[in-house]
């Protein structure tokens, strides 16, 4: 009868909790803002600093003085408090947390909207912004109002050339952009199980682009094996027959690659109908597909062949890229004309290092695709790593099921 | 301080506005708050900006979603916005909103026009326009709490002060 957000906050749904937070985490770009708030209130001690990680992803390296002078402000700030930061080249706030230091059970918040990635491995995960971030560097705690639950049931296996993030996409579409607004997503079904850790962190990243405040797998075997690749302990947890106000059932073989049509999430097309769209630049990384295994799939599309239109390629994390350098698939990938970015959100969020030009088309294996957010005037399309790598060759939006 | 109760013109934007529309990523590396009050809604409609002083911003369902900028939040307040109205908002827009001192209510307005006046009284919960009466929740105390304190900035110097 208990749902994983009420047994891991300890209350019913609807109701509101003081819960300490385990783990509290923050970027270059929310984290200077939350230094500032802070500086507001009167800089009082930092209630628990071990628990407090500052991760340099957004505009990693700086893009200009006036950037650099914020983070150098910041940076100066982590050191003094104590609390574990991570320079430019860690990678993604959100990839660098999966990674070992987010553990089933724990409440997890994020000054990032996409900060309910982590709900991945069966932790509360979270979004908050720079003021309430503040709010627990000062106390340790933050108020949290327990979420209804929306059970996503999946069964059956993925056909070859279609991706996690199709099923992402998809679940948005039904849902629609406010389809789940504070309700928290759970994956569960006899399929849910066999899902692997880098597919659960892309479902689970996209669930707040349906309004979610989290989305959330049950710690499992899956959960274990990937965690003990960090040396960290597992408790598994199982759903005990958790009460959902909505249930959606969906067969992963009913599912096909599909792009997000400019400017809606929502707005979803399989990518037969697209097929033949020109594009000006692709790129492939980000919290929701720059994992090393994003990479490897782009790589065995690409190998061999030359890309037709410019394409970035960003890994989420320093330890994505040394895995993609280790295993031949950076060397691929650059052979194959792709440029290659260091480690963070690279031109996600459109700042720097592949902001496009007025007119432009893109085509992201990114999250959003809201109207001028990679590029002033420029349109875009969001997709798997795999139609992002067949779309490179052909410089059109291209189905994957024709080069596998 | 905020003011929980207010009257002003409305200003009537749509549905799925989100924080990129609200403040673009391009403004949000700086200290100085009057930037975003200055670029506010500008890739929406430039023309909002200057109407937004002592207005009642309506907007549609789902407002604020997207990205967790407080700025989007701290921008609408500094532009003068007395309280923001829409059916439903994103969490985390709606957190920020009040910890920046800006009342939000959830409240569906029929037929927003821009030379509606607008009536909002956040503690017993209600909006007039026009002299029609809307009913909402009023804020939970905590919330009211921390807008009348002027937001999180001033309630938790108080609450470090005890
Ligand atoms: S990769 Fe994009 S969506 Fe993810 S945290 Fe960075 S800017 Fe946000």
């Amino acid at each position: 009868m208990v749902t994983l957000s009420e047994k891991i906050l300890g209350a019913k749904a609807g109701t509101y909790v003081d819960r300490q937070v385990d783990r509290a985490f923050c970027h270059d770009g929310t984290g200077i803002q939350a230094k500032l708030v802070f500086d507001r209130i009167g800089s009082p001690k930092l209630a628990d600093p071990a628990s407090i990680y500052v991760i340099y992803d957004h505009i990693s390296p700086a893009n200009n003085s006036q950037t650099a002078e914020l983070q150098a402000e910041l940076r100066d700030f982590s050191h003094k408090n104590g609390v574990n930061f991570m320079d430019i080249g860690s990678g993604i706030c959100h990839q660098v947390m999966a990674e070992g230091l987010v553990h089933p059970g724990e409440v997890v918040i994020g000054a990032d909207s996409h900060s309910c990635t982590l709900g991945a491995l069966g932790a509360f995960a979270t979004g908050v912004g720079a003021s309430d971030m503040a709010g627990i560097w000062i106390s340790g705690e933050t108020w949290l109002r327990i979420p209804d639950s929306i059970g996503i049931h999946l069964s059956d296996v993925l056909p070859a050339g279609v991706e996690w993030k199709d099923l992402a996409l998809s679940y948005v579409s039904l849902l629609g952009m406010d389809g789940a607004t504070y309700a928290a997503l759970e994956f569960v079904g006899e399929a849910a199980q066999s899902v692997p850790m880098e597919g659960r962190l892309t479902l689970c990243n996209m669930a707040v682009e349906a309004g979610a405040k989290t989305g959330l797998f049950y710690a499992d075997q899956e959960t274990a094996r990937y965690l003990a690749l960090y040396h960290a302990p597992v408790d598994t947890q199982v759903p005990e027959n958790p009460s959902y106000v909505r249930e959606c059932f969906i067969s992963l073989l009913d599912l096909e690659p599909v792009c997000a049509v400019p400017h809606r999430v929502d707005t979803v097309e399989p990518v037969t109908k697209l097929a033949g769209t020109p594009v000006d630049q692709i790129f492939i990384g980000t919290c929701t597909n720059g994992r090393f295994e994003d990479l490897k799939r782009a790589a065995e599309i690409l190998k061999g062949h030359r890309v037709s239109v410019r394409t970035i390629v960003v890994p989420a994390s320093e330890g994505d890229y040394l895995k993609a350098i280790r295993t031949g698939v950076a060397a691929d990938l650059i052979q194959a004309g792709c440029v290659m970015g260091p480690p963070g959100c690279g031109p996600c969020l459109g700042a720097h290092m592949g902001v496009l030009g007025e007119g432009e088309v893109g085509l992201s294996t990114a999250n959003r695709n809201f109207k001028n957010r990679m590029g002033v005037g420029a349109s875009y399309y969001l997709c798997s790593p795999s139609t992002a790598a067949a779309s490179a060759l052909s410089g059109e939006i291209a189905d994957p099921r024709e080069v596998i | 301080m905020t003011a929980l109760s207010g009257s002003g013109p409305a200003v009537c934007i749509g549905a799925d506005i989100d924080t990129d529309l609200v403040i673009a990523g391009r403004y949000l590396r700086t200290k100085d708050r009057s930037v975003w009050a200055q670029h506010v809604f500008e890739d929406l409609d430039p023309g909002l900006a200057p109407r937004l002083k002592g207005a009642v911003l309506i907007a549609g369902k789902n407002m604020g979603c997207g990205s967790s900028r407080e700025q989007a939040a701290v921008a609408l307040r500094e532009a003068g916005v007395l309280a923001v109205i829409a059916p439903s908002f994103a969490r985390i827009f709606y957190r920020n909103s009040i910890n920046v001192g800006l009342p939000v209510i959830e409240c569906e307005i029929p037929g927003c026009h821009d030379d509606m006046n607008i009536t909002f009284d956040c503690v017993d919960g209600w909006i007039a326009v026009d002299g029609k009466k809307y009913f909402f929740r009023p804020l939970s105390s905590r919330m009211q709490e921390i807008l009348n304190t002027g937001g999180l900035v001033e309630y938790w110097k108080r609450r470090l002060e005890r």
